[in-house]
């Protein structure tokens, strides 16, 4: 019951310091690939942390994601950056609270439906906000370069991880793997399942938004269809699935290939990229349904070894 | 006047679509993600017939109906099928469902676009105006929404007076009783499916009539179409029709009055509503 | 005189036009096993429903000590001192047997920490005789072991009200013998208890009183003999030449 603890912290530190070296090493492009997974870590990561246990499947992360991005881009010539990114959390955390509060009581049918649907409405509102204040778009002007980006979303990992590993171990995440096994035996056992369900979502909603205020200077302009992306969602989703959620590190193993996978499709077959994520879906369900992290568990079932 | 008119005639096509995903949801008990896509594939095929060989859509609708119930059949029996049996709780197989029938829907857009381009395509059928009640509207969507009353009626009638009708809403009100009374529930779900599937894509045939189409357009009617069920509530035909006129004619109100930007935004703020005050459903006893 | 623990007044269950629980009536005092029988569809399971909040009231009250508990979500009421089993066995598939237990532990009427409820789970395990295989996979046990396992998890969270729904159900009779006094040294431990049950045995064996349902209505209530030889409770179950 007891795993070295100790241990699993400080590999995960060598492997924080190892990825933080990267723009030390690479190139423009490379660096720009470890952007991407950095950001699909966290937002994968932060997903899975909800859905891994609930089972819910959230589309919502470009909804979060969007909102972040737009805290930078409104919030960039008014207060200093450093301010912005905590403030980005708590808009996503409310957002994700209200959300949570209307949906989670219900089937995950409308929760998946809904959620879908809140990237797109939002995207709605502030388009139509913009062009009532008579523009399309906002500049983010600021001398973070790539590398800074890229550090702060490694930090930004770090932290997840550790909220992942904390939550694992301490009551909301035992309450939580109870309802996922079964909702009415945690509410019988005592469990409020919706508050859980709730504080969860929060968490991944405060977070994605983080990701977005983040990766908002790289865009340098914002405009709606941008920000609220709805493949980001899906794409998200994929990953986590892909990799596996049973472990903390699951949704990491789906990220990297997915990530390499997704550049070369979409510089080749731009149009394709659908076909791609229509596929992936296909595949998580018929051929991988707990992921990498489930096949590896079956191969070493089999061949006898140890986990 | 006008604009409750053009509401109400747009609403006759959205109840035709929703009554075929209730079909699939109500009976079938699968969230069909990819419905949208198939009333493309409809609304593609009579673009094809229409441009190419000069056929009119309403010949088209023969046509397409029983090629989409085939092509719906097969979902279900080799897809489909497969999660239902090996589900071990309602939720597993609603996640399933879930994951495949979105998987399914990028797989159509993707081959729609792979096959004929991601441009919007419209054809000019009947696009000569009619007076009503002293206002101009197009022929084309009076034609639509009579056809669309007139499908949903003969749905309608035979789910409540034939026989197998009967059987399907046995169904949908319970699998296991239906059972119990010797109806083969796998079959029929199978067949639920498939006649949803058909009503989606003949609403396709229609809706194309009157609206452009792009390949990647279903999802927007997949939601509009999950919002009149809920609203209406599951295997309701009579809250699927009003909830269909609500959305019909608030969206046009919207988008006459705020802006046509809004009409999907317009949409949500209804589902949310209906979600915090009667998700059950506008006429839906409360689950127990 | 003892006190009453749990009391049912006028509870009421309507589904649509069906009326499943009709105002029923009843006190379970400390200590007590209190039967709640009767035929088929009578709405005794629905009133054990209605006493965890798995479902709510239509009408009427149910109190816990005084304090209503009707119209509060099943979570409240598990913490106020109400656990159950379920009539089919409801288990955490992907946990191990102990876990099980621990959720109980953890958030029932009695909240303790991971450590402390690991320990209280393992003694319940013992209680109920599932000790050696505390680290199985819920997946790998007999029938009634699922059974056993699921008492544990509703006692571990040191309940004040036990409430089973139909436990004994499917055993065969060497099993029936080993579930009837397991529940008998609940009894004698001084637990109170509702339990649904159709096995005649256990009802007499292990019954202090009993209530008798019948379409929803309470038909009869008092000893095990005394209901058992009412009339009406006879009708009920055999039927009505006059039905």
């Amino acid at each position: 019951m007891t795993p070295n603890y100790g241990k699993e912290l400080s590999a995960g530190a060598v492997l924080l310091i190892i990825a933080a070296l990267l723009p030390f090493a690479s190139d423009g492009y490379m660096l720009s690939i470890g952007v991407s997974i950095a950001m699909y870590t966290v937002l994968a990561t932060s997903w899975a942390l909800f859905s891994g246990p609930t089972h819910y499947i959230s589309l919502a992360t470009a909804a979060f994601f969007g909102v972040g991005t737009y805290v930078t881009g409104a919030g960039i010539d008014l207060l200093p950056y450093w301010v912005l990114l905590p403030l980005a959390a708590l808009v996503g955390g409310v957002l994700a609270a209200v959300v949570g509060l209307a949906t989670l009581r219900l089937s995950g049918v409308y929760f998946v439906i809904f959620t879908l649907g809140l990237a797109e409405m939002i995207r709605q509102c502030v388009t139509w906000f913009q062009n009532q204040q008579g523009h399309k778009g906002t500049y983010v002007l600021t001398d973070l370069t790539e590398a800074h980006i890229y550090w702060q979303l490694v930090g930004l990992a770090a932290l997840v991880y550790l909220i992942g590993w904390l939550i694992q171990h301490s009551r909301l995440g035992f309450a939580l793997r109870i309802i996922g096994d079964d909702e009415q035996v945690a509410a019988h056992s005592g469990i409020n399942t919706s508050l859980s369900k709730v504080a969860l979502f929060i968490v991944s909603g405060a977070v994605a938004a983080v990701v977005g205020a983040i990766i908002a200077p790289r865009y340098v302009y914002i405009e709606p269809a941008i920000a609220f992306n709805p493949m980001l969602s899906f794409q998200v989703v994929i990953m986590a699935l892909l990799g596996g959620t049973g472990r903390l590190w699951g949704p990491l193993v789906g990220v990297i290939p997915f990530t390499f996978l997704w550049e070369v499709i979409s510089a080749s077959f731009p149009n394709q990229t659908t076909l791609l994520l229509g596929l992936s879906f296909l595949i998580i369900v018929y051929l991988l349904p707990k992921g990498f992290v489930g096949l590896l568990q079956k191969i070493r079932a089999k061949t006898g070894g140890f986990a | 006047m006008d604009i409750i008119i053009t509401g109400l005639l747009l609403s006759g096509t959205y109840a035709l679509i929703a009554m075929g995903l209730n079909l699939q949801y109500g009976v079938a008990r699968i969230m069909n993600l990819a419905n949208g896509e198939m009333l493309v594939v409809g609304g593609f095929a009579a673009f094809i017939l229409f441009t190419g060989g000069g056929v009119s859509p309403l010949l088209t609708l023969f046509l397409v109906a029983p090629v989409a119930f085939f092509l719906n059949w097969l979902i279900y029996r080799i897809m489909l099928r497969p999660l239902v049996n090996r589900a071990k709780s309602r939720g597993a197989l609603e996640q399933d469902a879930i994951l495949t029938t979105f998987g399914l829907s990028f797989v159509m857009v993707g081959l729609m676009i792979w096959g004929f381009g991601g441009d919007y395509f419209n054809y000019s059928f009947l696009s000569r105006p009619i007076v009503i009640f002293g206002d101009n509207f197009g022929l084309n969507r009076v034609v639509a929404f009579v056809c669309a009353v007139a499908l949903c009626a003969a749905l309608y009638l035979w789910l409540n007076h034939s026989r197998a009708g009967m059987a399907i809403r046995a169904v949908a009100v319970s699998p296991e009783s239906a059972r119990l009374v010797g109806i083969d529930v796998p079959k029929l779900s199978a067949r639920a499916f498939a006649l949803g599937g058909a009503v989606t894509a003949v609403g396709g045939v229609i809706i194309s009539t009157f609206l452009t189409l792009d390949a990647s357009i279903g999802v927007l009617f997949t939601m509009k179409a999950l919002i009149i069920v809920i609203m209406g509530g599951v295997g309701d035909v009579r809250g699927t029709i009003i909830a269909a006129l609500i959305l019909g004619v608030g969206e046009t109100l919207v988008a006459t009055f705020i802006d046509p930007g809004l009409t999907l935004a317009a949409a949500y703020a209804m589902f949310i509503l209906i979600l915090l005050f009667r998700p059950q459903g506008l006429f839906g006893r409360r689950p127990t | 005189m003892s006190v009453n623990v749990l009391s049912l007044r006028g509870a009421t269950k309507r589904f649509g036009g069906l009326v499943a629980v009709d105002h029923i009536d009843f006190d379970v005092t400390e200590h007590q096993v209190m039967g709640l029988i009767g035929p088929n569809g009578s709405g005794k399971s629905t009133t054990l429903n209605l006493i965890s909040g798995a479902l709510t009231p239509t009408a009427g009250s149910i109190s816990l000590r005084g304090a209503r508990i009707s119209g509060l979500p099943a979570q409240d009421i598990a913490r106020k001192g109400v656990a159950r089993t379920f009539q089919l066995v409801r288990l955490l598939a992907s946990m191990s047997v102990l876990e099980n237990v621990m959720a109980g532990a953890m958030f029932g009427h009695r909240r303790r920490g991971r450590h402390d409820a690991e320990h209280h789970a393992m003694e319940m395990l013992e209680k109920v005789g599932l000790g050696h295989v505390s680290h199985a996979p819920v997946g790998a046990l007999t029938y009634i072991d699922t059974k056993r396992l699921e008492l544990a998890r509703a006692l571990a969270s040191d309940p004040q009200v036990l409430l089973l729904d139909e436990w004994l159900a499917g055993l065969n009779p060497t099993e029936l013998e080993e579930g009837i006094s397991l529940i008998k040294r609940l009894r004698d431990e001084g637990r109170t208890i509702v339990l649904v049950e159709h096995v005649m045995d256990a009802i007499r064996s292990l019954c202090d009183n009993c209530v008798v349902m019948s379409s929803g209505k309470k038909i009869a209530e008092g000893t095990p003999e005394q209901v058992l030889s009412d009339p009406e409770v006879i009708r009920a179950y055999l039927g009505d030449d006059d039905a």
